[in-house]
């Protein structure tokens, strides 16, 4: 009968409860204060006259009980919530981005190499963005090998001309990292093993490179990466 | 029973407490606190206002400014003062191009520290971008050495490390440097600064070890055309160190705007659906 | 929990009642802060301020986690590590200054948390063990909040790390001892930054966890109200959600509108100059104070000047660590059977003047050591023990409380001008079993 009428009749029953409540209330405030072992016991019987004040089923004024549109009454709700969701989502954006290499790392991302002292035949390692990088030195005999080799017979086919500088096909510059799980394979440094294509071997999985560090035998599945770079004299190249 | 033990407690403290007032009291009026010089001078001379744009909520840097700032600090304070957590590429913010800050880094004076890489010996090699700007001094052992028993402090984060910072070092170094008055002699006869120091008014104990960095208009000649006051380039290196202490001061203030604009309309939003949930409920 | 009209939870959809049937995590939920959850209708906007201590603790949580992987515990590399994240990590600024500034805002929060469970008597009988949870939390949180401050590793980094380690030497006979092991060397070096850096790691979600039994006590007899007056029936309560996860809601967002003028317009302002110069081990700073939040502790450690039987260093620090340890003893120290000091017209005189006096000890803990502010801190302090342990016992026996409302909802109607029934009769009682 209740949930039937406008909201304000609703302040009306309660309004009366807390009348009727009167005579119980002073019980109470006597236990909460000064005994508490009065309190527990009286709490059931303080319950009881309330359970028995209130109608079976009958909610004091719960908050769907709209009287006009609910679906109007509650857009200012959902708005909320979505603008707070929102703010969540904007929010994790620095967190996640945080991870992203720093400003610092970014910068790092040039390295000179100074070729003068390289002879033909020799190779060095040197860091580009904190990874190994192979400059090797190939001799006429390593680019005749690499030149001879059918593209069919490769598995990431490319020609030693597209993996170096026109006019500079003897200055073969790679990441020495693996492209299988990422290890340094072996054949920068002379005495090392070249495996059985002369040019580096993975010690790791068994990967093995020709001497334009294309993929040849082993689980790798593409060639040693070339990084961008630009030959800025006859001797000095600028990686990155 | 726990009354009377707290109240006994409570006594005792209050009884020790009253026991060190009592002889504080004593020391004051025994002793009172003399008045000290600094006291006395900066009581006098608060500091004075380097009206810098960065400054208030609207604050925004302007790029000149830090243009002929880090002219001022490159000809005058770089001698001594290193700035070594900001990096060369970090110019680029001051509107330097990639080629302009390759050659500022490429023709730094003071070279990065390194290894021959023959030899392995220690030497150096020319700044890169990616370089923080090179100490002066190796150590504060050869710092000491080289400037009279004092260090000169690295100035990266100096407008962050004293109070109101960006105004101190403009007054320090603008307007700072003044014949010691006869009057504060005659009030503190110790106050007299030794030899080797310098009177400065702004300067926490009075003495600085720093002798005058900025002593006459045009020092520093502006690209800009700006006329180079002791005042003006006072102010431009305020504001340069400024940006060296807080460089992300623009993002950080646009950011806080959009920020604060889209928490309002989530507190407009917010209330209206706590009383929209609470419309029947009385409280 | 305990009141039988409390809502229980329902799974609507079929995976919801698998899981329910399995684990009943979203059933615990739903009985804590959720529909589940009778809350007294009456609460002001001072009960937001438990929620926002939540929020401030998993803002502290998110930014910390983030800012460790950036961070390096080692003397030579940390502030430097730090000044990376303000200059070159993405968004590293705004993390190091949300880490920072929200230590300062979760303080303030529980501050005004517990200042209105001192106000409200949320400390009494039934809700002792929630109080003394809350007291547990505090003491962790100060923990944490020191050793966060000494990671940036500047001069009041440093100097804050020796003066409170310091505090332990004041312990007779094996004080020093205690010290040189608490930092692991005989000043604050490596290995005490290291060991700071793990515990600081570590207690947040020690925290965490005691929170959660902070909590857990408080569904027992469930939630205070500024009445005072218990819980009579289903028409003084509303469910939490949704009627208090909105007035949550907003009160966050003013939270958040504070914290975020804090990092973006003025992060420096509640921090120290100094802790931008890098620690220096040969050089103590002028003027050494510790975070603003720690100001009115600091005044009772330097408030003691003389000695007297003990040294007055021990004193201070016996004061200091007294002036916290008291707060466990509050409920019982009370004795007045009204919870709500707004019927208790004598003691609120002296919950008012306490409320100065603290502000008072943190203004003088701020300054300068002189003598003007020690007097002044000397009688601050004086009163600060005195209306714990002599002020609120004999208070709470002598004063005749104001009338208390039959009920919460009977309160609620007489604000809003509705019927008003006779008060006077309820205060007799009270008086009578006084």
């Amino acid at each position: 009968m209740l949930l039937a009428k406008p909201a304000a009749s609703v302040y009306q029953v309660e309004a009366s409860r807390g009348d009727g409540e009167g005579q119980g209330g002073d019980i109470v405030i006597v236990a909460s204060g000064k005994s508490h072992r009065r309190h527990g016991e009286d709490k059931g019987r303080e319950m009881a006259t309330v359970d028995n004040a209130v109608p079976p089923g009958e909610d004091p004024a719960p908050f769907h009980e709209a009287v006009d549109d609910p679906r109007r009454r509650d857009f200012i709700n959902i708005a909320a919530v979505a603008w707070a969701g929102v703010g969540g989502a904007i929010v994790v954006l620095p967190l996640i981005n945080q991870m992203s290499p720093s400003a610092d790392v970014l910068a790092l991302s040039t390295t000179e190499v100074d070729l003068s002292k390289i002879e033909a035949g020799q190779g060095i390692v040197t860091s580009f963005r904190k990874q190994p990088l192979f400059v090797r030195h190939l001799t006429p005999k390593e680019i005749t090998e690499a030149d001879a080799v059918p593209l069919g017979e490769l598995r990431d086919p490319q020609t030693l001309a597209q993996r170096t500088k026109p006019g500079k096909e003897n200055w073969l510059i790679t990441l020495g990292v693996c492209t299988h799980l990422g290890c340094i394979p072996l054949g920068i440094h002379e005495g090392e093993n070249r495996g059985q294509f002369g040019g580096y071997f993975c010690p790791c999985h068994g990967s093995q490179y020709d001497t334009a560090a294309r993929i040849r035998k082993g689980p790798a599945p593409k060639n040693l990466a070339v990084p961008p770079y630009t030959f800025s004299s006859d001797t000095t190249v600028t990686v990155g | 029973m726990i009354r009377w033990i707290s109240g006994f407690i409570g006594a005792g403290i209050v009884a020790v407490l009253a026991w060190s007032l009592l002889w504080s009291v004593v020391g004051v009026v025994t002793d009172p606190p003399a008045p000290t010089a600094e006291h006395y001078v900066h009581a006098h001379h608060p500091l004075l206002s380097a009206e810098l744009p960065s400054e208030g909520l609207f604050g925004k840097y302007d790029v000149r400014q830090l243009q002929r700032g880090f002219q001022v600090y490159k000809e005058v304070c770089a001698a001594c003062h290193s700035i070594r957590l900001v990096s060369f590429r970090d110019l680029k913010q001051l509107g330097y191009d990639d080629g302009q800050v390759k050659a500022l880094a490429t023709g730094w004076q003071i070279e990065q520290p390194s290894i021959n890489p023959d030899t392995g010996e220690v030497a150096t090699r020319k700044n890169l971008p990616s370089d923080h700007f090179p100490l002066v001094f190796a150590n504060d052992v050869a710092a000491r050495a080289a400037n009279n028993n004092a260090v000169p402090p690295d100035l990266s984060l100096m407008t962050k490390a004293r109070h109101e910072g960006p105004d101190y070092v403009y007054s320090l170094v603008g307007h700072g440097y003044v014949t010691q008055p006869a009057d504060l002699l005659t009030k503190f006869p110790d106050a007299k600064t030794p030899n080797g120091l310098h009177y400065n008014q702004y300067f926490a104990n009075l003495n600085i070890a720093m002798p005058p960095p900025l002593t006459q208009d045009g020092q520093v000649q502006y690209l800009d055309g700006t006329k180079p006051t002791v005042d003006q380039m006072a102010k431009d290196v305020a504001a340069f160190l400024t940006w060296t202490a807080e460089p992300n001061l623009d993002t950080r203030h646009g950011a806080g705007f959009a920020v604060l604009g889209f928490l309002l309309v989530f507190c407009f939003l917010a209330y209206g659906a706590y009383q929209n949930v609470w419309r029947n409920m009385k409280h | 929990m305990s009141f039988p009209w409390a809502k229980h939870y329902e799974p609507k959809f079929a995976l919801t009642k698998w899981v329910d049937e399995r684990l009943p995590l979203p059933r615990l939920v739903y009985s804590a802060v959720g529909a589940g959850y009778p809350v007294p209708r009456n609460l002001n906007y001072f009960w937001n301020f438990g929620v926002l201590a939540g929020a401030a603790l998993a803002a502290q949580i998110v930014t910390g986690i983030v800012l460790a992987m950036h961070y390096a515990a080692n003397g030579g590399v940390a502030f430097d590590s730090v000044e990376h994240i303000m200059r070159d990590v993405n968004a590293g600024w705004f993390l190091r200054y949300a880490h920072a500034n929200g230590a300062s805002m979760f303080f303030i929060v529980v501050y005004i948390h517990i200042f209105r469970g001192l106000y409200y008597g949320s400390y009494k009988a039934p809700r002792e063990m929630v109080w003394l949870l809350g007291v547990v939390i505090f003491l962790l949180m100060m923990a944490t909040a020191f050793m966060g401050y000494v990671l940036p590793w500047g001069q009041m980094s440093f100097w804050g790390a020796q003066v409170i380690t310091g505090f332990f030497s004041a312990i007779p006979i094996v004080g020093d001892t205690i010290r040189v092991w608490l930092l692991g060397g005989y000043a604050p070096d490596d290995a005490a930054l290291n060991r700071f850096f793990s515990l600081h790691y570590l207690l947040p979600f020690v925290i965490a966890a005691v929170i959660v039994l902070h909590i857990w006590a408080l569904h027992i007899p469930g939630s205070n109200n500024p009445t005072g007056v218990d819980v009579k029936g289903e028409q003084d309560t509303v469910p939490f959600h949704p009627y208090y996860t909105a007035k949550d809601g907003f009160g966050l967002g003013v939270f958040l509108v504070l914290f975020a003028f804090l990092i973006f317009f003025a992060p420096n302002y509640l921090g120290h100059p100094d802790n931008y110069i890098p620690a220096n081990p040969l050089a103590t700073p002028a003027h050494i104070v510790p975070e603003w939040y720690f100001w009115p502790f600091y005044a009772i450690l330097r408030a003691f000047t003389s000695d007297f039987i003990l040294p007055a260093k021990l004193w201070g620090v016996l004061a200091m660590f007294g002036s916290i340890v008291l707060l466990f003893f509050l409920p019982w120290l009370d004795s007045s059977p009204v919870r709500s000091t707004n019927y208790r017209p004598l003691y609120r005189i002296f919950f008012w003047v306490l409320v100065a006096d603290v502000l008072v000890l943190g203004y003088c803990g701020g300054s300068p050591a002189e003598p003007a502010y020690v007097i002044i801190s000397q009688i601050a302090a004086a009163y600060y023990f005195a209306h714990f342990l002599v002020i609120l016992p004999i208070v709470s026996r002598m004063e005749r409380p104001r009338p208390l409302p039959n009920s919460i909802t009977e309160a609620v109607l007489a604000k809003h001008g509705g019927t008003s029934p006779a008060e006077s009769a309820v205060s007799g009682s009270v008086l009578a079993a006084e």
